[in-house]
């Protein structure tokens, strides 16, 4: 059997190891320690336990901690890593540098199930979720890795879809023992699926993003198959039994595409659609993907629609955009470098 | 973690959380290698092409699945194979008639249109399409089913008795008559052109779903036109 890697347990996983090793009950948080403030890679590094114990863990254990395979870099800073799954598999995160923020956007599952229209990590299919380990990885093991200031689970994936690897994530990095991080230097999105978001929003103090697209139920089906089961208006339903006080910050992204959900009548039914939720809107310009019948809306009609939310008083910010030049649209490196498809199909 | 964030008013939950409510499974079959049928009893109005979540008791994550049955009959229905590391469906394959299970009230939008349809579906993704044609919705302009095995065009009987010639399948692994021996997404990706002004209604897993997308928006399909249920 293979080992199991012991980087991504939280502590309560990691006691129950110990107990299970038949280990001193400290040694649980020594452990910890090691894996989540100090960072080592090796048992040997564990100084203060004891070699007997390191040789039983290592026995049956490894630390998890895998090196990126290659790195990307744009013109304006924005760097793109990619990783190796232990099952073969690539998953990528990208590093977005600005004056006060350092960001990293982190993957949670190899491919993704939700086959949003306008999304390329859908077109490779799902291959799997991430384990917590495999999430924090990315964190981890990057030269920037001190010198973050804000994490956003926005790469491949859909993060409710691997809820309970995501919330141990979650878990790892804002706990006193784990990277201590506040949780509003965390930001999770979704496109809405109402049971898992539900957990998130009760069990974790993270921002949440939700990607909107179109206040419109019949046109949000056909950019976001998830509005046949988890109508938009039943996510703001949701969100509005919930009092997030004045530090947790909900947000919705909206990426425009020409055309189609850019006209002045979507941003007066989108100000509608929020009523109620306290929120603020991203607007992302679109890059053409392969095989999508959607173009990116103008800079112009990008500005006209802010003008007409800012004036419904919603606070909107038209994200900037990063790494163009590397394809930094999460999803598009690793789907280039996937493995040959399974032959055997049944369509 | 704390439980941190508490709903507002927790007498508005009952309303906003689905609801699970107790229904008595009236047969457990298996009508293909690994694919089963489970039925219970109806409580609830729905229309075709909805879905139910699914759990054993209240402690864990109820699953979806598509309605395939009459929303007339008494009994409702639903067409599963069994995952084999799944937590629910290798459980539900087990059930008796008389045991109970908990199911939500049915919801979902991936619902007939008025226009000409074609629909397309793999595995149990063909369970709406039951759901609709049982339910007397006027039939596909065609219905494009594809398999890997010939024993595994579920349904196939209903679909050749309402849908008739419309009703195409495509065998992947083996070779019968009237049955194409090769992929959907061949046969399509060969025609000069499909109709632009009808819906098309994809269903089935995440994979077929997209990829079939792709090769028909390619062939000039505008999005609009195309409805996703996606087994997610
Ligand atoms: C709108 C909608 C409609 C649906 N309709 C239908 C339908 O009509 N019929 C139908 O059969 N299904 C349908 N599904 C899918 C269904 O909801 C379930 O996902 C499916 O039945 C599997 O449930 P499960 O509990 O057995 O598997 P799960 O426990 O949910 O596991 C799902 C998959 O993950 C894998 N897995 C589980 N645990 C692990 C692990 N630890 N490591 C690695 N892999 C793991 C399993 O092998 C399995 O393939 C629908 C889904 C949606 C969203």
């Amino acid at each position: 059997m293979s080992k199991q890697a012991l980087f991504g347990k939280t502590l309560n996983e990691i006691k129950d190891i110990c107990k299970e090793l038949g280990m001193p009950a400290f040694v649980a948080k020594q452990l910890a320690d090691w894996l989540y403030k100090k960072k080592v890679s090796e048992f040997d590094s564990m100084v203060n336990i004891s070699k007997k114990n390191r040789a039983i863990l290592s026995e049956q254990y490894i630390i998890g901690l895998t090196n990126y395979n290659k790195v990307q870099e744009s013109v304006d800073g924005t760097k793109k890593y990619l990783f190796t799954t232990v099952s073969n598999q690539f998953i990528e995160a990208a590093y977005i540098p600005s004056e006060n923020r350092k960001t990293l956007c982190v993957s949670s599952q190899v491919g993704c199930k939700m086959g949003c229209l306008f999304c390329m990590t859908g077109k490779q299919g799902f291959q799997k979720n991430l384990t917590t380990g495999e999430i924090l990885n990315q964190m981890v093991s990057i030269p920037e890795t001190d010198e973050l200031t804000n994490l956003v689970y926005m790469g491949m994936g859909e993060p409710m879809d691997n809820i309970e690897e995501v919330m141990k994530s979650l878990e790892i990095i804002t706990s006193d023992w784990g990277f201590a991080w506040s949780p509003r230097r965390i930001n999770v999105s979704t496109i809405g699926v109402i049971p898992a978001m539900r957990k998130f929003i009760e069990e974790s103090e993270a921002h949440l993003a939700i990607s909107l697209h179109s206040p419109y139920n019949e046109q949000r089906k056909e950019l976001m198959p998830i509005e046949n089961v988890y109508p938009i208006e039943q996510v703001m339903d949701t969100l509005k039994e919930y009092d997030f006080g004045r530090q947790r910050r909900i947000s919705f992204e909206y990426i425009m595409f020409d055309g189609v959900n850019d006209s002045p009548e979507h941003a007066k039914e989108l100000v509608r659609l929020m009523s109620g939720v306290n929120a603020r809107i991203n607007l992302i310009k679109f890059h053409p993907i392969p095989d999508t019948p959607l173009t990116g809306s103008s800079d112009v009609i990008m500005e006209r629609f802010k003008e007409v939310l800012e004036q419904k008083k919603v606070i909107t910010t038209i994200r900037k955009s990063r790494g163009e030049d590397i394809y930094a649209a999460c999803g598009l490196l690793s789907t280039k470098k996937m493995l040959e498809k399974n032959q055997d199909k049944d369509y | 973690m704390a439980f941190l964030c508490l709903p507002v008013n927790t007498n508005k939950m009952p309303q906003k959380i689905k609801q699970l409510h107790k229904h008595l499974v009236t047969s457990v079959s298996e009508i293909a290698d690994n694919y089963f049928i489970l039925s219970f009893t109806r409580k609830f109005k729905f229309k075709p092409g909805q879905v139910v979540a699914i759990a054993l008791d209240k402690s864990h994550e109820p699953r979806l699945y598509s309605i395939a049955s009459s929303n007339t009959a008494n009994e409702m229905r639903i067409l599963f194979d069994i995952k084999q590391e799944g937590f629910l469906t290798p459980k539900l394959a087990k059930l008796k008639a008389g045991d109970s299970i908990m199911v939500t009230e049915p919801f979902g939008e991936f619902i007939p249109s008025n226009s000409e349809e074609w629909w397309i579906a793999t595995g149990t993704g063909i369970a709406p399409f039951v759901s609709m044609i049982e339910s007397g919705i006027k039939p596909p302009k065609k219905l494009i089913y594809g398999a890997r095995y010939l024993d595994q065009f579920l349904f196939q009987d209903l679909m050749l008795s309402k849908i008739g010639n419309n009703y195409m399948r495509f065998c992947t692994q083996e070779k019968a008559d009237n049955i194409f021996n090769e992929r959907l997404s061949a046969w399509i990706e060969r025609q000069d052109t499909l109709p632009k002004q009808i819906k098309y209604y994809l269903c089935g897993n995440p994979e077929m779903v997209v990829d079939v997308r792709d090769l028909i928006l390619a062939k000039g399909v505008p999005f609009e036109n195309i409805m996703a249920e996606i087994y997610f």
